[in-house]
């Protein structure tokens, strides 16, 4: 969606200067960012960066150090009460009491949050008909499979008809159909007005799903904007060379006009190029060949979401959880 | 919000019925300590106890029936000091994070488990006063209909207060730690001079005079001597100790009792203002 449309909206989390740290480790060092509503936004960054602190200290089960909070207006450490009834959450791993059923978690849920009973029950009724549950209402949650977990969380957070609906790595541990279901799912939700806070390591997901994006690496946000700003930042495309001497290759590439940056990679490098690829690619074929630099392998891509994480954040993708769900979070 | 702790209390009880095992061993536990041990011992002490004499007038009743309230009462304090270890596996699977998360005041927590746990103790109180007059204690004896009401009554009081106080303890203690082992620790720590430095098995008077003074004090005597009071009488003989309570003493036992209680809120309440489970 175009940045315009969102610019009229008002804000409903707003995060100035917030700092946090655990005895010398600054875990989240002085972040600023807002959320404007009625939008999904997602929080990326690699483990450890710095996003389950922050989350945490917007959901109040962290107390604020420095700088401020607000969520849906009201300040976290001021009016910890009020945030918590306007907000929904579905936790980065599985909370559910493996032996409560499928409705008794939904129940619980909405006592807890002082529904009345009526409107309880009748929100269950309409929540389980959304994720489809209502043919196993009865059954334990151990019984359920991940996405059907993940579907209850999510019907869970939904519960309250919160204004801000948190999704810390909602679908860790899914497979990809179950996945693009729950993307429908989350789009869905916000389709109907609720702010998305999300965070995630899969890039496709943030791409498909989110109206702005952050970066946070090492306890700061690295950048901001939609998903085809953050594209955009690394150029039009992307020429992925191995030569017989990259060095000197680079030092000759470096210059072209066309070529906004350049990123060493193990075995050879990228150009980052700001026309279209295909017209520049015969131009650094020609440069190499003429400096009697041999060509290997060459490689031509639209920039990915993976490929701007990788740039901001300066690691692979590879240093992921394989999505075996660890029982407490691990990066706070 | 002033109802919420009977949410955590609903969520606890489903817990306590759904688990089988835990339901079935919780209840015979009481039965088996009764049977075997009261049984057992009975058998000796009375058998010393039989050429003692006994004072005109006086009452006396038999081991069974003078150790069978300190089975209640080791009962309650080993159900409620392991009640809130719900809150330290509610902490280690998550589920805490979706409660602290809420808009619900943390007492609530304190209060359901308090309230779930002295639902179970009652339970087991009642099935241990059965089950022993079963077997042949002497309870409520010579007690009219209205008597044993007051009686079953003031027995659950006094177990409820004490039941509540341990409960939170153990939730102080669970909401502090990070593991179950840590937990059955300190617990297991606790249970022993709690049970041994009181009048639960055998009189306290013989005692040395520092291990008396604990024992006088001891949350566990004041519950057993309200427990006594109520289900055998003011005034009996038991183990060859004339065994004498006013209406006062009694009544300072349960005050005693309150204040433990009190206190012991206080200490569960600072702990859950200061936990932080993210």
């Amino acid at each position: 969606m175009p940045e315009t449309q969102h610019n009229h909206r008002e804000i409903i989390i707003n995060v100035e200067n917030l700092e946090h740290s655990y005895g010398n480790f600054k875990a989240v060092d002085g972040i600023s960012f807002s959320v404007k509503k009625g939008e999904i936004f997602s929080f990326l960054g690699p483990n450890g960066a710095g996003k389950s602190t922050a989350i945490n200290i917007l959901i109040t089960l962290l107390a604020k150090q420095k700088g401020d909070a607000t969520v849906a207006g009201y300040d976290v450490t001021k009016d910890p009460q009020k945030v918590r009834e306007s907000i929904g959450i579905v936790f980065q791993d599985i909370t559910l009491d493996r032996d409560m059923t499928v409705w008794e978690i939904l129940e619980f849920h909405g006592r807890l949050y002082n529904m009345p009973p009526e409107q309880r029950r009748k929100r269950i009724e309409e929540l389980l008909d959304l994720v489809e549950l209502g043919a196993k209402r009865n059954e334990r949650t151990k019984n359920l499979s991940g996405g059907m977990k993940r579907r209850l969380e999510i019907a869970r957070g939904l519960m309250t008809r919160p204004k801000v609906l948190f999704l810390d790595e909602p679908t860790i541990g899914l497979d990809p159909q179950t996945r693009m279901r729950m993307w429908d799912y989350i789009k869905g939700v916000n389709n109907e007005g609720t702010t998305i806070f999300l965070t995630t390591h899969y890039m496709d997901e943030a791409d498909q799903l989110s109206d702005r994006i952050s970066i946070i690496d090492q306890g700061k946000i690295v950048i901001s904007g939609t998903s085809w700003e953050l594209k955009n930042t690394l150029g039009r495309d992307l020429i992925y060379l191995e030569t017989n001497d990259n060095n000197a290759a680079i030092r000759l590439l470096q210059d072209l006009p066309s070529v906004r940056d350049v990123k060493p990679k193990r075995k050879g490098f990228v150009l980052m190029v700001n026309e279209d690829g295909t017209k520049v690619l015969p131009v650094v074929i020609d440069v190499l060949r003429n400096a009697g630099i041999e060509t290997l392998t060459i490689n031509l891509k639209k920039p990915s979401m993976d490929d701007v994480f990788v740039f901001y954040t300066g690691k692979e993708l590879r240093d992921e959880p394989s999505g075996k769900i660890p029982m407490r979070p691990g990066g706070r | 919000m002033t109802l919420g702790f009977t949410t955590i209390y609903w969520r606890d009880m489903i817990r306590f019925v759904r688990f089988k095992t835990l339901l079935v061993s919780s209840l015979l536990q009481p039965a088996l300590w009764l049977a075997f041990f009261g049984i057992a011992m009975s058998s000796s002490f009375d058998t010393l106890m039989a050429g003692m004499p006994v004072p005109p007038g006086a009452h006396s009743v038999g081991y069974l029936t003078f150790m069978g309230a300190g089975i209640i009462a080791m009962t309650t304090l080993f159900t409620s000091l392991f009640g809130g270890i719900v809150i330290l596996f509610d902490k280690n699977w998550g589920l805490m994070r979706e409660i602290l998360a809420s808009p619900m005041n943390r007492n609530h927590i304190i209060f359901g488990i308090g309230l779930s746990g002295v639902t179970k103790s009652f339970i087991q109180a009642v099935i241990i006063m059965v089950f022993g007059i079963l077997i042949g204690a002497a309870f409520f004896a010579g007690f009219s209909p209205v008597e044993i009401i007051v009686g079953v009554a003031g027995v659950l009081a006094f177990v409820g207060m004490f039941a509540l106080g341990f409960l939170f303890l153990s939730a102080a203690i669970a909401i502090s730690m990070e593991s179950p082992e840590g937990l059955q620790g300190v617990t297991t720590l606790l249970t022993m001079p709690i049970f041994f430095a009181s009048n639960a098995l055998y009189p306290i008077d013989a005692f040395p005079e520092i291990l008396k003074i604990l024992s006088v004090y001891n949350p566990m005597t004041l519950l057993i001597t309200g427990i006594r009071y109520f289900v055998i009488g003011p005034d009996f003989i038991a183990l060859g100790k004339h065994y004498q309570y006013t209406q006062s003493d009694i009544l300072t036992s349960y005050l005693g009792l309150m204040l433990f209680t009190a206190f012991m809120f206080g200490l569960a309440w600072w702990r859950f203002k200061k936990a932080v489970v993210t």
